[in-house]
């Protein structure tokens, strides 16, 4: 016990709690409780995707391999397997699809790796570019020039039953490269 | 008479509107801060209030699903009667807004309105212009058109560069693991529900600490602030020179708040609503995406720094920034308060403005962006392929169908990403230019695999023709023939012709 040194402290010392601090603290306890009860469902829904770490993506067929000529670099869109059913036209997703030959491909997303605008294919110059940036890669998806920081992010692919798939349903960045 | 005056003052006494008057529309401000500098706050207040009307009006038609909200702004544009002109309201009352907010802080801070004792009022506006700018990004988002839609793209993808919870950031801004239709939707809450809402409860702080602390008098040069005096000084100041703020100080606020309307009604009227662009589609990849007015000078200095400063740009520059403007009132609290005694304030205000200006410009332009269309869209100009021999023409044909126009410039047409090209030949020479062309360099992509021996030699026999007449091309040293007697090097056949 130590000896009371200011007038607050006496007068607090010689005031045993009373009903109503009692009552004061045990209104706030009950309602700390409360606010988490009402919080975890709130916090639970907002940032349900920190919870369910499921993988969003699905293999997805893009179209018969006769669609796709050797040595040629096309457009191919295909419909996101995550998707909302007011998703409308922002479900379909581009990709361009690089047929090498036999059954190698590549297949790149068109969001630039700079920041994630959609790169163009120039076939005579045989070069991918960025409206955005003026990122640019080779037909290949290796960075040729500009700001972008690594190649055009690529799905992985196979083939099957003639038709070409890719696993896709996420937006790849540099956090998260398809 | 005599009932209504009754009733009056029976109301009066109920609700206490006089008493409420006295504390706040009619405290005591210095009679000089009457002055026509101090009407920006106020009218960025104003801007607030049209934004929330204008903005409820256009939620009763608006519909914030991905599938429904490009159609329902184009029934606002088109069907809904008067649809475009709200539209057009509440986007220039975004700009004003803005703008008037930007005016507001620029004259806070060289009027000295942050130091000693009104930190808090500065810190608490430096949490508006956060929301404010908060609020335009997720406005561009609910016009969601191609624009939108990429700019959300960009979005993730900024957010993917943090450190270690990058693919989560992601996730949390899309509110899911791809732009899709629960974007739209937190997106919608943000702009409608969240941020709204956070403005209204700091301009409440605000306004308060505008009440309790005082407004800023109109600074005197000679007049530091010193901690210890200045609470006495300002109370001798309202003592000696007070007047009510309504209806002494008011003035020139009512009258610039009506300029303020005018002219945001106005433009919306002569300019119209802004967009939507193309659809959202993500299949149309044919699209040049832009932000809007307020983030071209960030969208510029992203494609302008080297790769190494990107991080920096993005989170460490904007960290030290709000961090600067937050400590800004500890760090000169007290002192001068008048512009003329502070030149380094001017110059920071100066070299800001002129740092944003110039960006903005340049993301107008984007110098950087190929021109995608150059090489279908803009010939070769007739100058440049007259008197060439057929090689030359050959050369200039693969020029054009190679589509170096995309990055590189003839007459004044074409991409300003590489250097224009038309006196070439006086700077580069032919073997320069073959090195050039097949490995590349710098910005440079290499064309090696792309064009075959037989191109290569045509295509630099066409640039080496890009010189003026008075200009003869540059010459390698270390060929043999160059360095014959000038007399007998003279004879070799000339290559140079005419380009303009």
């Amino acid at each position: 016990m130590h000896e009371p040194s200011s007038e607050a402290e006496k007068v607090k010392e010689s005031n045993p709690p009373s009903r109503r601090d009692w009552l004061f603290a045990a209104g706030l306890a009950v309602n700390v409780a409360a606010g988490v009860l009402l919080a975890i469902p709130l916090v639970g829904f907002v940032f349900s995707s920190f919870v369910q770490r499921k993988d969003p993506r699905d293999w997805i067929p893009l179209g018969r391999l006769d669609e796709f000529p050797e040595g040629k670099t096309r457009i191919a869109n295909y419909r996101n397997p995550y998707t909302r059913p007011w998703d409308g036209q922002t479900a379909n997703i581009p990709c361009w699809v690089r047929h090498i030959q036999g059954n190698q491909f590549q297949v790149f997303a068109v969001n630039c790796t700079h920041l994630g605008c959609p790169v163009r294919w120039f076939q005579e110059s045989g070069l991918f570019m960025c409206p955005c940036h003026g990122g640019v890669y080779y037909e290949d998806g290796a960075r040729a020039s500009g700001p972008p920081p690594r190649g055009l992010f690529q799905y992985t692919y196979k083939v099957e039953n003639g038709q070409l798939w890719i696993k896709g349903g996420e937006m790849p960045t540099l956090a998260n490269p398809a | 008479m005599d009932r209504a005056r009754k009733i009056a003052l029976w109301l009066d006494d109920r609700l206490r509107i006089s008493a409420l008057f006295a504390s706040t529309a009619g405290h005591e401000v210095p009679a000089s801060a009457g002055s026509w500098f101090y009407v920006f706050g106020s009218a960025t207040l104003l801007c607030f209030v049209i934004q929330i009307i204008t903005g409820a009006c256009l939620a009763f038609v608006y519909i914030p699903s991905t599938n429904e909200a490009w159609t329902s702004l184009q029934y606002l544009n088109h069907a809904q009667f008067l649809g475009w002109y709200l539209r057009a309201v509440h986007n220039w009352g975004s700009n004003f807004m803005v703008a008037i907010m930007t005016l507001h802080m620029i004259q806070v801070f060289l009027f000295g309105a942050y130091k000693y004792p009104r930190e808090m009022t500065w810190i608490s506006g430096v949490c508006l212009l956060l929301l404010t700018l908060g609020m335009a990004f997720t406005g561009e988002v609910m016009r969601f058109d191609q624009d939108a839609y990429w700019g959300l793209g960009i979005g993730a993808s900024v957010m993917a560069r943090v450190p270690l919870v990058g693919a989560q950031l992601v996730h949390l801004m899309l509110a899911g693991p791809i732009i899709a239709g629960e974007t739209l939707s937190r997106f919608f809450t943000l702009h409608v529900f969240i941020i709204p809402g956070l403005i209204i409860a700091i301009v409440s702080l605000h306004l308060r600490l505008v009440l309790t602390k005082g407004i800023n008098e109109y600074p005197k040069p000679g007049h530091p602030v010193h901690k210890a005096t200045y609470d006495r000084e300002y109370a001798e100041i309202l003592k000696k020179e007070g007047v009510p703020f309504v209806p002494h100080a008011i003035g020139k606020d009512l009258i610039f708040a009506a300029i303020v309307i005018v002219g945001i009604l106005g433009c919306a009227l002569i300019f119209g609503p802004r967009g939507p662009a193309g659809p959202p589609d993500p299949t149309i990849v044919d699209t040049n995406p832009r932000p809007d007015f307020y983030f071209l000078s960030v969208f510029a200095a992203l494609a302008l720094v080297p790769d190494w400063m990107e991080v920096f740009v993005l989170f460490v520059a904007p960290a030290l920034l709000i961090a600067f403007l937050i400590a800004l009132p500890f760090i000169s609290g007290t002192g001068e308060k008048s512009a003329r005694r502070r030149p380094v304030a001017v110059l920071i205000v100066i070299f800001i403005m002129l740092v944003l200006g110039v960006l903005t410009y340049l993301g107008q332009t984007s110098p950087w962006s190929p021109h995608m269309s150059a090489w279908s869209g803009a010939p070769i100009p007739v100058n440049y392929v007259k008197g060439r021999t057929p090689l030359e023409l050959r050369g200039a044909a693969i020029f054009q169908n190679k589509q170096c126009r995309t990055c590189h410039s003839l007459g004044g047409e074409g991409g300003q990403r590489g250097p224009a090209l038309d006196e070439i030949a006086t700077i580069m020479t032919r073997d320069e230019m073959v090195r050039q062309i097949i490995q590349g360099s710098g910005n440079m992509p290499a064309y090696g695999k792309k064009l075959s021996p037989a191109e290569v030699e045509a295509l630099v026999a066409f640039m080496e023709t890009l010189h003026p007449l008075s200009v003869p091309p540059v010459r390698n040293s270390d060929r043999p023939e160059n360095r014959l007697p000038r007399d007998v090097a003279m004879v070799r056949p000339a290559t140079g012709r005419l380009n303009r």
